[in-house]
C-alpha cells in the first residue's frame, strides 16, 4: 500500500495524491468479493467498464440482503412482533449509516426509489404553492448543459407548471462548466441551482463550494446530483454546503430500487409531500391529513427495506476500503484511460483530457465508427462499455455528436482491464475498414 | 488476465453479426443522399428516430406506375404501382446504415405490393431472434441481418430504415399502411 496524501480539490472532493490507493495484491483480494467479476464470455474474462451505469455488488451486499430476507423480513414502522422490530431497526440503521457516509444526520436522509425520484420529489414539491420555497411565475431555475436528463427534465416540467424560467450554464470546449456563463444566468430571480457533482458523460468534477457560494449569494436553493461522485469520492455534503443532494444505491455497490435524497433538515422541512399515502401521515380524517416530519414525509408506502439493508452493507464495504483510497485508485485509472485513449487513432475524448478534477468515466467518439458498433466489437472481446447518449442528449449535442462510447471504472477495476480495453479499441476502426 | 496482444484480440462471434455484406453496405450506403422533391406527386418522406442512441434516418420514396404489358391503346391505364426510387439520409451505426442500403437495392423497381411483402418478411426474420432460417430467394442480401435479431438492442437499428420506408410508402399512397406495426421499440426497450 503506497502512502497517500489527502488534499482537497477545487471540486470540494478529497482526493489522495501521490499513491495508487489500492495495490495489486489488495485488488486481487478485493475482486474475489465480486462474484460477477469471475464471469467469462465465451472463453474471455469479463472486463466490466460500465460501473458508471451500474456497479457490481460484493458478496457482503448480496449476503446482507439475503440474510435479512431469510431471517427478519417484515413491514417496518408497525407491528409489535420481533420481526417487525428487527426490520425497523435494520431499515433505520441503514438510514443512519448511509446518512453518516455522506455527512448528514439520519433525519436528513430520505430513501427513494432511485436518484431520479429524488430530483422529481424536490422539483414537484417546489411546484406546490403551499411551500415557502414554491416556484412562481418569473422565478428562475438554473441547471447546466452537462446534466443527466434526470436533473434537467424534472426542472423543465416544474417550470412549465409554475411559469418559472429554466436557464442554464454552458460547457467549455474542454468540458468544464462555463463559470462566466453561469454568472451571467445567476441573478436575484434564481431560486434553484441544480447541478451535477460529476458529469456522467464528461467525467468533469464541478467546483461545488464555488457554485454553492454563488447560489447563496443570490439566495438560491442548491441541489447536487451526486450519482457519479458519492460512489467514487469522499463526499461530505455538510461540508460542501449543498441544500439537497441525490444519489443512487446501484452505482455504489448497492442494490437497485433504492436511492437517496439527502438534505439539510431546515430545507426538507419546507418541502411539502409529493407522493402521499400510508407511512407518511400523522392524523387522517375523511376531510384532511397532517403529515409527518421528514424524512418519513417523503416515504409514502412500503419502503425498500431489503434494499436499504443491502445499501448499508455497501456503505460498510466502501468505508472499509476507504473512500480516499478508492478515489486515489480511480484517479490512476482515469489517467491511464485518458493517456491510452490519446494514443488510439481517431479517438476524441468528450470532456477533460487530464485526470485532474475528473472521475474515471471517460466518453469518446471514434472517427468513422458509430458507438453502437464500437460497443458491439468490444463486447465480442468480453468488454462491457456503455454506448448511446447516456441520458444526456444536450451535452452530446454540445460536442456535435448524438452518442458516444463510455468506459468507466470502480474500485474493483484494474489497470490490466484498461489495457485490454485500449488494445481492443485499437482494432475497431480497422474492423470496419475505417483505418 | 490472459495475454492479449495488440491486433490479435480474440472476438466472440463478431463476424456472425457483421457479415461482409453488412460491412460493405455500411460503407457504400446505396441510395444515400435525398433525391427529387418531397412535394412531387407520388413522393413521400418519413423521418424515424431511435431514442436509445439518437440514430435517425430520413427516407424518401417515389411511387410510379408501370405501363402494363398488352395495355390497350387509348384504354384505361392498368399498370401497377411500383417503387420508382428510394433515397435517404441519416446518421447511425453500421447496422442501420447497411440495412437501409440493402433496402434500397431490394425495393427499387418492385411493385408496391411486393415491397410491402418484403418489409413484412424482413421484420419477421428480425423478430424471429435468429430462430428461423431466412429465405434468401425472397430476402436476397437482407438475409445477412439474420444475426441482428439475436441482439435485442440492435433490432431497432436494423428496422430503422425499413420502418421509414414502410411509413413513407403509406404516405405516398402506395400502400394501405404499416402492416404488423412499427413498434420495434418493444424489444429495443429491453436493451436500455
Amino acid at each position: 500500500m503506497a502512502a497517500t496524501t489527502a488534499s482537497t480539490l477545487p471540486s470540494g472532493a478529497v482526493v489522495a495524491d501521490g499513491g495508487d490507493g489500492l495495490d495489486a495484491e489488495e485488488l486481487t483480494r478485493l475482486r474475489r468479493d465480486f462474484p460477477v467479476l469471475s464471469r467469462t464470455l465465451g472463453d474471455l474474462p469479463l472486463v466490466y467498464l460500465d460501473s458508471a451505469a451500474t456497479s457490481q455488488r460484493p458478496f457482503a451486499v448480496l449476503d446482507a440482503e439475503r440474510e435479512f430476507l431469510e431471517r427478519s423480513n417484515a413491514a417496518v414502522h408497525r407491528g409489535a412482533h420481533t420481526l417487525a422490530e428487527e426490520s425497523t431497526d435494520a431499515y433505520e440503521g441503514a438510514r443512519a449509516a448511509v446518512a453518516a457516509f455522506v455527512g448528514r444526520d439520519a433525519d436528513e436522509l430520505v430513501f427513494t426509489r432511485n436518484a431520479t425520484e429524488g430530483v422529481n420529489v424536490v422539483a414537484m414539491a417546489l411546484t406546490d404553492p403551499a411551500s415557502p420555497l414554491a416556484l412562481r411565475e418569473g422565478d428562475e431555475v438554473v441547471v447546466t448543459e452537462m446534466e443527466h436528463h434526470a436533473n434537467l427534465v424534472p426542472w423543465q416540467r416544474a417550470c412549465a407548471r409554475t411559469g418559472a424560467v429554466l436557464r442554464w450554464a454552458g460547457v467549455t470546449d474542454e468540458g468544464r462548466l462555463d463559470l462566466a456563463g453561469l454568472d451571467a444566468v445567476l441573478g436575484p430571480r434564481t431560486r434553484v441551482l441544480a447541478f451535477a457533482h460529476a458529469s456522467n458523460v464528461l467525467g468533469t468534477l464541478n467546483p461545488v463550494p464555488a457554485l454553492v457560494e454563488r447560489a447563496r449569494a443570490v439566495g438560491a436553493l442548491t441541489l447536487l446530483d451526486a450519482c457519479q461522485s458519492v460512489p467514487h469520492l469522499d463526499v461530505d455534503l455538510g461540508a460542501l454546503g449543498v441544500d439537497l443532494a441525490v444519489f443512487s444505491g446501484h452505482k455504489m455497490l448497492g442494490p437497485n430500487g433504492i436511492g437517496c435524497l439527502a438534505g439539510r433538515r431546515e430545507v426538507l422541512a419546507e418541502l411539502p409531500p409529493v407522493i402521499t399515502g400510508g407511512s407518511m401521515v400523522e392524523k387522517v380524517t375523511m376531510e384532511a391529513t397532517t403529515f409527518r416530519e421528514p424524512p418519513q414525509r417523503f416515504e409514502a408506502g412500503t419502503p425498500p427495506v431489503s434494499q436499504a439493508v443491502g445499501l448499508h452493507a455497501a456503505v460498510r464495504y466502501l468505508r472499509a476500503v476507504g473512500m480516499d483510497r478508492v478515489a486515489a485508485h480511480e484517479h490512476v485509472l482515469a489517467a491511464r484511460l485518458l493517456d491510452g485513449l490519446s494514443r488510439v487513432a481517431g479517438v476524441r475524448v468528450l470532456g477533460p483530457t487530464t485526470a485532474e478534477d475528473r472521475v474515471a468515466a471517460v466518453s469518446f467518439a471514434l472517427d468513422g465508427v458509430h458507438p453502437h458498433d464500437v460497443g458491439q466489437v468490444l463486447d465480442a472481446a468480453g468488454i462491457a462499455v456503455r454506448v448511446g447518449h447516456h441520458c444526456a442528449q444536450p451535452v452530446h449535442r454540445r460536442f456535435g455528436v448524438t452518442a458516444s462510447t463510455r468506459a468507466s471504472a470502480h474500485l474493483y477495476t484494474i489497470p490490466d482491464e484498461v489495457d485490454v480495453f485500449l488494445d481492443a479499441l485499437d482494432g475497431v476502426r480497422a474492423y470496419f475498414g475505417r483505418a | 488476465m490472459p495475454d492479449r496482444q495488440g491486433g490479435t484480440v480474440p472476438m466472440n462471434g463478431l463476424d456472425q453479426l457483421y457479415q461482409q455484406v453488412i460491412l460493405d453496405h455500411a460503407r457504400e450506403r446505396h441510395g444515400h443522399g435525398l433525391r427529387g422533391s418531397e412535394t412531387a406527386a407520388g413522393t413521400a418522406e418519413s423521418h424515424q428516430y431511435n431514442p436509445l442512441c439518437g440514430d435517425e434516418v430520413t427516407l424518401r420514396v417515389a411511387v410510379g406506375t408501370t405501363a402494363a404489358a398488352g395495355q390497350p391503346i387509348g384504354g384505361e391505364a392498368t399498370g401497377e404501382s411500383v417503387v420508382s426510387d428510394v433515397s435517404w439520409t441519416g446518421d447511425g451505426c453500421s447496422i442501420s446504415q447497411a440495412s437501409t442500403s440493402v433496402l434500397h437495392d431490394l425495393v427499387v423497381g418492385r411493385t408496391v405490393a411486393e415491397a410491402g411483402d418484403l418489409v413484412a418478411e424482413f421484420r419477421a426474420m428480425i423478430r424471429a431472434r435468429g430462430s428461423v432460417e431466412p429465405d434468401e430467394d425472397v430476402l436476397g442480401d437482407a438475409v445477412a441481418f439474420v444475426g441482428v435479431g439475436r441482439h435485442a438492442n440492435r433490432v431497432k437499428c436494423a428496422m430503422l430504415g425499413w420502418t421509414a420506408f414502410e411509413d413513407a410508402l403509406a404516405r405516398a399512397g402506395g400502400a394501405s399502411g404499416p402492416d404488423g406495426g412499427t413498434d420495434d421499440g418493444a424489444t429495443e426497450e429491453a436493451g436500455r
